[in-house]
């Protein structure tokens, strides 16, 4: 199919953006990577009269470590994701998913930023940053806030970016070395939108306990979601199997997925406690533990 | 593998035969130098955009063009109305039903052609389908075929007869198969439904239509599979004399089948540069192609086989519900409704058999093409394959060993099979003995049983299936009343280089490689030097066109005899050159020489040269032919497929771990080719085993109108192939070869859900559907009490 005709702006500063949104307001729409907006725009499932190209924007090309703290800019790319060294030795979670986000070629042009703020109910890094306790910052003519992710997650393809804005930055804090992860997602093929997915991030204490969880899942719900009573029952306790078990059943439970082309809702929520199950399981391991008996 | 072509003719090696050159059309397509009919651009050409039906049945109340006529560059919109004027809205099937180009009265499924819309831009022409107003009143929807049986709303009230019942074919003995199976001391029955899918290739259909109106002649630039054929339909629909008409097919990006019927886009496109006199432009989207290009498949069968206890099987009966949608558009041989199904007895020596199809309309897209395959050979193999399994089962049987228990044997052939084939060779107990111990059957059993022991899941399966290709003889095969031979023209030039031209046409087959291949090794030629041109009516000679693995059986046929006929003259030319007789004269070593004195010999490009500057007396000058090859039989491909599978207990996913394919197509031409073949055809079938289904809901909806929705597998899903062969030649055909394109698509799919279920038989599961999604292993899991973690 072919988009509506729309007008093209190339932005090369966030505030150019900003004020170009600004005055085109709620017909105008960011271009990143264009791999969603662009599909959308050929099926006339998106119809924005105003374009805001924000390819060129040189200075928002950056991935940076400080402070106990990532910082990743709007133009990085799934790809740049997937081949840092950085994220690879640092940022398990960020990691995990960098490698199954979308497939290769999509990569290349897909942002971070830009699957955050497309904000779909079924995509990978939403579920991650609720994981992960990510923020996002978000620019407008009158500067600059901070969102968390359960803030910044609204609404199926709705994000706590307003009309005339820009996210700018997401930050993601930094993992300590006690820190396991894993990104659990079934696809039916390289580059399909999860079935179900969970996003598993644990912190543990000497002792084996865990002293933080972070636990999203997507395509199970109208948004991702992050399974706030499975993370308090790890609190504080030792992993063993009863556990995780109880963990999936409240991922099972918070699920209401519909059925469509990737599977029935009853699958759908019954697998999506398996992955948290497996998450959790890799997220040990890779810290060289075991399941507690 | 070049030995076993040797073998064929012993006393020599071969010149071009049996040799991995490297396809000679590729350098273009990977350079972008292809020429698809996208490409073509003439001038003043329009571009054509269609408005489809959001409905699966409604009454057209009324279409209302005014707005989209104001959008620019917009110059002319039609609807059925304006084709009735033209006799047009309705046109022939191949099937013998007739189907609505645009929508007439009524919808008849959804994303039915409404109405074209003609535009100086591709973008003006799809603004404007935009905006058309059609006014539906939605009827009662027909979507399953079992619904559509009990004839309560009865679809196609054109028809005289009202019923949705299309058609009962059978053959074989009723009686006879009834009371084999009466009398067998073990029945098994097995339910199978082939899933419709879509054959997807990745060029969709496309056309240039280019009326000229000086001089009359109409060219159509089409993505045909059968360009011939199409020609003579358009000049039959139209009234336009033939030889006013040119189909050229250019490069085609892939056809398997999809490109063989006669779609409303094209007459849509053919009619509107009729009416405007300037050339018309389509190229289906994505969408287009996946919602009204012909689906393939869609048959619900049933087995039952009958054998002693001891497992030699006593008759097979095999019924079939097809689901047509809604128009018989099924392409088919005139004589065969349900296409080849009756090869349904496969490998096996069944001493009785009968099969019926029965077909009915629903409100789904019309169609019944021969996906990669030859005319419902894949559902017939797919059956048998699968109830093998079944009835091995059941008899507490070894899968393998209950095959080589039932196999026609080698000196049976040729075989009459009960349901009326003559299978002309094959050696299936070689074959199958091949790919066990390629797979290393009896360890990987040895394996399965301490995986067993250990809960894990691992599963083999099988399929030692046989085709039937290269339609085909003309007593038995016609379309539309053309008989299905084909043709071949050879040109050989003063300096011994030739143009080859058949009336095939090449959709990715490597038929430039190939047909040089044959040429060259019967006249003792260069294969560079021959350059081979199909897809142009005007040029090529008259031939059926490339599905159904017809080809090489037909065309490659006629290539071997044309270039001995060539030889035949060439041998004149060599004896006047030579100063003896023709009788004196004896074709060795790729030469003419005088018999017994390889040192008096001229090459054909000697006489080729000769035969324009110096022709034998009382001949002819030149040196060309014509040959229609009409095959007296069909080809029996077949083949042994071995998968192993491992099954992740937790999440219900399907790993193929390997993948063995020895196929026996006979001679064989161009092994880096047929190895080509074979991947594809293997990863196509993998698609259908585990992630391809048009779905339906109850409304009629089509919920898979693209690839998120609709799965093609990539190089990451496919599994690794292990291929190989075994050469049993065709004793009837020129060159011994039987045609390979479809033996993998055919044969695999069995393989894979035998293979799962074959994993799965410990947790008492003996059925499962294509597409074999985790979900569906997943379930049966959880449903047999395995615990995920
Ligand atoms: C074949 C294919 C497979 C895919 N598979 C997956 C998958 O498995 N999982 C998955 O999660 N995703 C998948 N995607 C989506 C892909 O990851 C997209 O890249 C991503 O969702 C959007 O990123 P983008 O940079 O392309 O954004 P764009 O398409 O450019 O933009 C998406 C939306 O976000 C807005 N936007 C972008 N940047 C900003 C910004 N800085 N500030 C404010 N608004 C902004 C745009 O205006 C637009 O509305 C797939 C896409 C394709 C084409």
């Amino acid at each position: 199919m072919f988009p509506a005709s729309f007008d093209f702006y190339r932005a090369h500063s966030a505030e150019e953006a900003v004020s170009l949104l600004g005055e085109h307001g709620a017909d105008s729409r960011i271009l990143a990577g264009g791999q969603s907006l662009i599909p959308a725009m050929r099926y006339r499932l998106a119809q924005p009269t105003v374009l805001v190209d924000i390819n060129q924007m040189q200075a928002a090309n950056y991935i940076t470590e400080e402070n106990g703290e990532l910082r990743i800019g709007a133009t990085v790319r799934d790809s740049d994701l997937e081949f840092s060294d950085l994220i690879r030795t640092n940022y398990q979670l960020m990691s995990d998913v960098s490698d199954v986000v979308a497939d290769p070629i999509v990569r290349f042009r897909g942002t971070l930023i830009g699957s955050l703020c497309h904000n779909d109910p079924s995509g990978d890094w939403p579920a991650a940053m609720l994981a992960a306790r990510a923020k996002m910052i978000i620019q407008n003519k009158d500067g600059k806030r901070v969102v968390n992710a359960d803030e910044f997650i609204v609404d199926s393809f709705t994000t706590a970016v307003e009309e005339g804005e820009m996210a700018v930055e997401t930050i993601w804090p930094t993992p300590s070395k006690n820190t396991g992860a894993s990104y659990q997602k079934i696809e039916r093929k390289v580059g399909d939108y999860a079935t179900a997915a969970a996003a598993v991030q644990l912190e543990l204490n000497e002792d084996g306990t865990v002293k933080e969880a972070g636990i999203g899942i997507t395509a199970v719900s109208y948004v991702a979601l992050r399974v706030a009573e499975g993370e308090a029952l790890l609190r504080g306790q030792k992993v063993t199997r009863n556990l995780i078990k109880a963990v999936a059943a409240e991922a099972s439970k918070m699920a209401d997925p519909i059925a469509d082309g990737r599977g029935s809702a009853e699958y759908k929520k019954e697998v999506v406690g398996v992955l948290v199950a497996k998450g959790i399981m890799q997220s040990l391991e890779r810290l060289g533990r075991k399941v507690e008996a | 593998m070049s030995d076993q072509i040797k073998d064929l003719n012993p006393a020599k090696e071969c010149r071009a035969m049996g040799k991995s050159i490297k396809r000679r059309e590729d350098a273009r397509f990977v350079q972008g130098r292809g020429t698809y009919v996208d490409d073509i651009e003439l001038p003043k050409m329009l571009h054509m955009a269609i408005v489809h039906s959001p409905y699966a049945h409604a009454l057209i109340k009324g279409i209302d063009t005014a707005e989209a006529l104001k959008v620019p560059g917009v110059k002319a919109i039609i609807t059925a109305k304006d084709l009735a004027g033209f006799n047009l809205d309705w046109i022939p099937t191949l099937a013998g039903d007739k189907q609505m180009v645009l929508a007439t009265d009524r919808v008849m499924y959804q994303y039915q052609e409404v109405a074209a819309v003609f535009a100086e831009t591709r973008a003006q022409a799809v603004d404007a389908a935009q905006l058309v107003e059609v006014d539906y009143e939605p009827l009662e929807v027909v979507a399953d075929p079992f619904k559509a049986r009990e004839d309560k709303v009865i679809l196609r009230t054109d028809r005289e007869k009202k019923t949705n019942h299309i058609f009962n074919w059978n053959v074989g003995d009723r009686e006879a198969t009834d009371k084999a199976l009466a009398e067998a001391e073990v029945r098994v029955k097995q339910k199978a439904y082939y899933p419709r899918v879509h054959a997807s290739p990745l060029e969709p259909c496309a056309i240039v239509a280019d009326m000229n109106t000086a001089t009359g002649r109409l060219t159509l630039y089409l993505t045909s599979q059968a360009p011939h054929a199409h020609r003579t339909v358009v000049s039959l629909v139209t009234g336009i004399p033939e030889s006013n008409i040119r189909i050229v097919s250019p490069d085609i990006g892939g056809g398997f089948g999809n490109k063989v019927p006669v779609y409303p886009g094209y007459v849509c496109a053919a009619a509107g540069t009729i009416v405007l006199g300037v050339p018309v432009k389509w190229v289906a989207t994505r969408t287009e192609s996946m919602t009204t290009d012909s689906f393939a498949r869609d048959f619900h069968m049933e087995a039952e086989i009958g054998a002693t206890k001891e497992g030699k099987v006593t008759a097979l009966k095999v019924t079939t519900v097809a689901d047509h949608g809604a128009f018989d558009a099924a392409a088919d041989p005139s004589k065969y409704p349900a296409g080849l199904f009756s090869i349904c007895t496969g490998s096996y020596d069944f001493p009785t058999a009968f099969t019926e199809v029965d077909a009915y309309y629903t409100n789904k897209t019309p169609g019944g093409v021969a996906y990669r395959c030859s005319f419902r050979v894949t559902e017939a193999s797919y059956m048998i394959e699968r109830a093998m399994d079944t009835a091995a089962r059941e008899l507490n049987m070894d899968p393998a060993e209950f095959r080589f228990k039932n196999f026609i044997q080698k000196e049976q052939f040729p075989y009459n099979s009960p349901l009326g084939w003559t299978y002309d060779s094959g050696d299936y107990e070689t074959t199958f003995k091949v790919a066990l111990e390629k797979v290393g059957y009896e360890e990987l059993r040895k394996e399965q049983a301490e995986k067993r022991a250990k809960g894990e899941i691992m599963g083999i399966g099988i399929s030692t299936f046989t085709e039937i290709v290269g339609a085909g003889p003309s007593k038995d095969f016609d379309i539309l009343g053309i008989k299905m031979f084909d043709g071949a023209e050879i040109r050989i030039h003063p300096t011994g280089s030739v143009i080859v031209r058949a009336g095939t046409k090449s959709q990715g087959q490597g038929h430039e490689t190939t047909w040089a291949q044959i040429v060259a090794e019967e006249l003792g030629l260069d294969v560079d030097k021959i350059l081979v041109e199909e897809g142009d009516t005007d040029t090529a000679p008259y031939g059926l066109g490339t599905y159904a693995s017809r080809s090489t059986p037909t065309a490659g046929g006629a290539l071997a005899l044309g270039a001995r006929r060539i030889r035949e003259k060439a041998k004149r030319i060599a004896a006047h050159l030579l100063e003896v007789s023709a009788d004196d004269i004896e074709w060795e070593d790729y030469k003419f020489q005088i018999k017994g004195v390889p040192s008096k010999s001229v090459t054909t490009q000697d006489c080729a040269f000769a035969a324009y500057t110096n022709p034998a007396p009382g001949d002819e000058p030149g040196l060309e032919t014509t040959y229609y090859y009409d095959p007296p039989n069909l080809t029996f491909p077949h083949g042994a497929y071995i998968c192993v599978v491992d099954i992740d207990k937790s999440t219900g996913e399907v790993k193929v771990r390997r993948f063995v394919a020895i196929d026996d197509c006979g001679t064989i031409i161009n092994p880096m080719i047929v190895e080509g073949q074979v991947h594809g055809g293997l990863a196509e079938g993998f698609a259908m085993a585990f992630m391809q289904e048009i779905v339906y809901d109850e409304e009629g909806n089509h919920l898979n109108t693209n690839y998120t929705d609709y799965l093609i597998p990539t190089a990451y899903e496919v599994p690794k192939f292990e291929t190989g062969n075994t050469v049993t030649p065709s004793p009837h055909h020129p060159i011994g070869a039987k045609g390979v394109g479809e033996s993998p698509t055919v044969g695999s799919p069995a393989a894979y859900v035998n293979a799962v279920i074959d994993a799965l038989s410990p947790y008492g599961v003996s059925e499962i559907d294509m597409p074999i999604s985790r979900e569906k292993v997943f379930s049966k899991l959880r449903a047999a009490g395995v615990e995920a973690f």
